[in-house]
């Protein structure tokens, strides 16, 4: 499709409105740059920029108040290597809301053109003061001047890391200027200064644009980073997920009768969920049904960490552990996390290291110097001193999960044999 | 209950089988942002999906899988309570410009923060309001590893052929606890077929629907102009105040929900045991324990029947018939106010509908079947 980029017959805006001047020299640089419409993606937001869009014989996509530029984005992102121009219609106000946007998409520098039409405040809602309004200048809801500076968003972008950035004055013929914004290369903004002819010319009058621009101390000008534009680097990815989940099969028997619950914990970083999951999987290996569930603080890095463990002959519907047949306890992180439970139990075997104080419980209480092997191996040595004394597992089968799992190389296992024997 | 007859036994969750079932039906961009617990989802995503593009925030999030989604990609995301919450609007916008895209929506501990690492069974209500004027997203919520994997390329579908974005209900528990599974079980899935605009036809309109849905085209082909918007608008896409037609456009949102959702995409599981008239209703985490109350108490010989929803939004209308047929109804909720109870009965609880919550930790079996026996 080719021919004029909008149709120029009742643009939508209050006459001497800036937003309609650069409607006309947009379309009219897009079309010197030798673009077709459709080969223009237009994303406008809400505000008066926005009703631009039903004029523009471009694709128009009409988002949300200050996310055209996150919307232009995700656009951009699909478009590729495509050779598609996609141009960003934003306000003063959308700037305001969005500016993380912008931020982001200079940042990337995504081939993304943004022009923001900045006419000093928000005209559509009636004239309130955004983040774009200067310090001094009158709007509906500072009559007697905004007691604030206004954002430079070109200083912002720049500093972001946008390939270009210029400011420049709504009058006059501006094609040119946005002509150069839309030939770069990766992000590039224009900042269009502008008077809203319904709510800024009346609040302040006798004031030129020129002015007011010059006395908010906005340079107009031009600003570069020598950067490349977007280029989307994925790393490798797996074709299927499941191959990376390890099939665990029938090598053991096992003599369970019924579902057996085990808690196990210690501190973070002592091995109580990698413990816990060759647990898992041997139980698996001697084709039991098993469940693993993690439990740690928000910062999973310091404080308790507690796996709880169902392994079945038949399928665990329901993974919860209120009271369990087991715990196995190696810190004081782990106790006091499972102190109540422990004390809740009425039967069953609590193994804990001989360093802590166990809580009252029907449990029967097993003491061992779990730690002896180094704090961060006291969970694999419970769960094989576990599996020797109750023989709920074949000691052998934790071994050929840790083989199988390679961690045999990682774990000092003649260390552990042998504090077993002791 | 299955019985183990396969080798295929591994220890897995159910990010992991979200992510490949939705990866397998077509999708092909992961947006993320971290938040617990769902960022299994996000490890998963990044590993999986073509595309993978760390988003600054949540807003920023929906924003860019909606212009993905804008050129045909079929994105998804995975977050929590307070992300999804900085979603809503541009849930909003890519429910109006009927976009195609996924978010998993893992269920932790409220209000505001709550609890990270927490489940809980919180946001049904918050789904069922989500959109202004009250109109219907699709929300399909997992209750099995089975699940994880049929609904999640489910959601997909609907998806693409509803042009919605569609909201896959979990939480906690049900995508970061590993579970023995055998993975020879699921079912083939397919990748999702996308119809578009025949382009030599006639011209485009894009939002004139063919059975109630409008032919999609991307805005990166250049024969046909595309016009997308968030504002109400008639079938060229153009803004209007409130036109007739743009009022239609506005119904026909609702109604292509309302009428796919209750047909071509019911799902539930109803275990009716002949005699039963007492019925455990439970969906997500819950289900788990229900799943388990209702195998105990069968085994004690007791009747009782297994209700397990699956489409939860819009909520079907035969879910009302079915809680309907039992003498009691125990509801199994993770939260503190029955919501599934009360999108079915209202504020005021029929008596033979008994309710089992929970705050912070999840509905044991023992809970649901004191209730049933009481």
């Amino acid at each position: 499709m080719t021919g004029s980029m909008i149709k120029l017959q009742n643009l939508p805006y209050c006459k001497g409105c800036g937003h309609d001047l650069i409607a006309k020299n947009s379309t009219e640089a897009l079309e010197k740059l030798g673009y077709n419409p459709l080969d223009v993606i237009a994303v406008t937001d809400i505000g008066c920029h926005g009703i631009i869009d039903k004029c523009l014989n471009t694709h128009t996509v009409h988002g949300l108040h200050g996310r055209s530029v996150a919307l232009g984005a995700g656009i951009s992102f699909g478009t590729g290597s495509k050779d598609q121009k996609i141009v960003v219609f934003v306000g003063d106000g959308g700037t305001t809301i969005g500016l993380q946007h912008i931020m982001e998409a200079a940042r990337l520098n995504l081939n993304v053109t943004v022009v923001v039409h900045n006419n000093m405040l928000y005209g559509m809602t009636g004239g309130q003061s955004s983040g774009l309004t200067p310090k001094g200048f009158c709007t509906t809801t500072s009559f007697k001047g905004n007691p604030f500076t206004g954002y430079d968003i070109c200083k912002l972008a720049h500093t972001a890391g946008a390939r270009y950035v210029s400011r420049i004055m709504g009058v006059g013929n501006i094609t040119e200027a946005i002509m150069k914004a839309f030939s770069q290369e990766g992000f590039s903004l224009v900042e269009v200064m502008e008077i809203c002819p319904s709510y800024g010319v009346k609040l302040n009058p006798r004031r030129k644009l020129k002015e007011i621009v010059e006395e908010s101390g906005r340079e107009l000008g031009e600003w570069t980073n020598d950067l490349p534009p977007f280029l989307d680097r994925q790393e490798e990815k797996t074709a299927n997920l499941l191959d990376k989940t390890p099939v665990i099969s029938k090598t053991f028997n096992h003599q369970l009768q019924q579902p057996y619950s085990l808690v196990i914990s210690g501190s973070a970083g002592e091995g109580v969920q990698l413990a816990a999951n060759i647990f898992a999987k041997a139980a698996m290996s001697a084709d039991l049904h098993a469940t693993q569930k993690g439990s740690y603080p928000v910062t999973v890095g310091v404080g308790f960490s507690t796996a709880e463990i169902n392994v079945s002959p038949e399928e665990v519907l329901f993974h919860g552990i209120s009271v369990p047949d087991v715990a196995l306890i190696t810190s004081s992180d782990g106790l006091q996390h499972n102190r109540q439970r422990i004390e809740r139990m009425q039967q069953g075997k609590l193994f804990i290291d001989s360093s802590l104080t166990p809580p009252n419980t029907g449990a029967e209480v097993i003491l061992r110097d779990f730690r002896s092997v180094g704090a961060r191996n006291a969970a694999i040595h419970a769960i094989l001193y576990l599996c020797r004394q109750t023989k709920i597992l074949d000691e052998s089968s934790v071994y050929h999960i840790i083989q199988q799992e390679g961690k045999a190389d990682k774990l000092p296992l003649d260390k552990i044999k042998k504090a077993m024997e002791s | 209950m299955h019985e183990k007859n396969s080798n295929d036994q591994v220890l897995i969750d159910g990010s992991r089988l979200i992510i490949e079932s939705l990866a397998r039906a077509g999708a092909d961009a992961f947006i993320g942002y971290p938040i617990t617990p769902a960022n299994l989802l996000y490890l998963y995503g990044s590993q999986r999906m073509e595309m993978m593009l760390p988003a600054p925030d949540e807003i920023t999030t929906v924003q860019w899988m909606a212009g993905l989604s804008a050129t045909g990609k079929l994105p998804v995301t995975a977050t929590s309570f307070p992300g999804f919450a900085l979603m809503a609007e541009s849930v909003n916008m890519a429910y109006m410009m009927e976009l195609p895209m996924v978010i998993v929506l893992v269920q932790r501990l409220g209000p505001a923060t709550g609890t990270a690492t927490c489940g809980a069974q919180g946001d049904l209500l918050l789904l069922n309001g989500i959109m202004s004027g009250g109109h219907p997203v699709p929300v399909l919520g997992t209750s099995s590893f089975e699940d994880c994997w049929s609904l999640s390329a489910r959601a997909l579908e609907i998806a693409v052929t509803q042009r919605t974005p569609v909201i896959l209900l979990t939480s906690k528990e049900e995508v970061m606890t590993q579970k023995s599974f055998d993975i020879s079980r699921l079912e083939t899935i397919k990748k999702v077929e996308r119809k578009e605009y025949a382009k030599d036809c006639c011209d485009y309109k894009p939002y004139k629907p063919t059975d109630l849905v409008p032919d999609f085209l991307p805005v990166t082909q250049a024969e046909h102009q595309v016009r997308m918007t968030a504002s109400t608008h008639d079938q060229d896409g153009i803004l209007q105040h409130s036109s007739p037609e743009a009022l239609a456009n506005t119904r026909r949102l609702e109604e292509k929900i309302r009428t796919s959702m209750k047909e071509d995409y019911l799902f539930y599981h109803l275990d009716h045991q002949e005699g039963a008239e007492k019925l455990v209703t439970a969906y997500g985490i819950s289900a788990a324990a229900a799943r388990e109350a209702v195998r105990k108490m069968r085994r004690e010989g007791q009747k009782v029947s297994l209700f397990i929803p699956k489409t939860l939004l819009p909520l079907p209308p035969v879910y009302l018939e079915i809680v309907s047929g039992y003498r009691r109804v125990v509801i199994a909720e993770e939260n503190m106010n029955n919501q599934l109870g009360s999108l079915l009965f209202g504020q005021k609880l029929p008596e033979n509908i008994r309710f089992v919550g929970n705050l912070g930790k999840m509905i044991a079996p023992e809970e649901i079947e004191k209730e049933v026996m009481s």
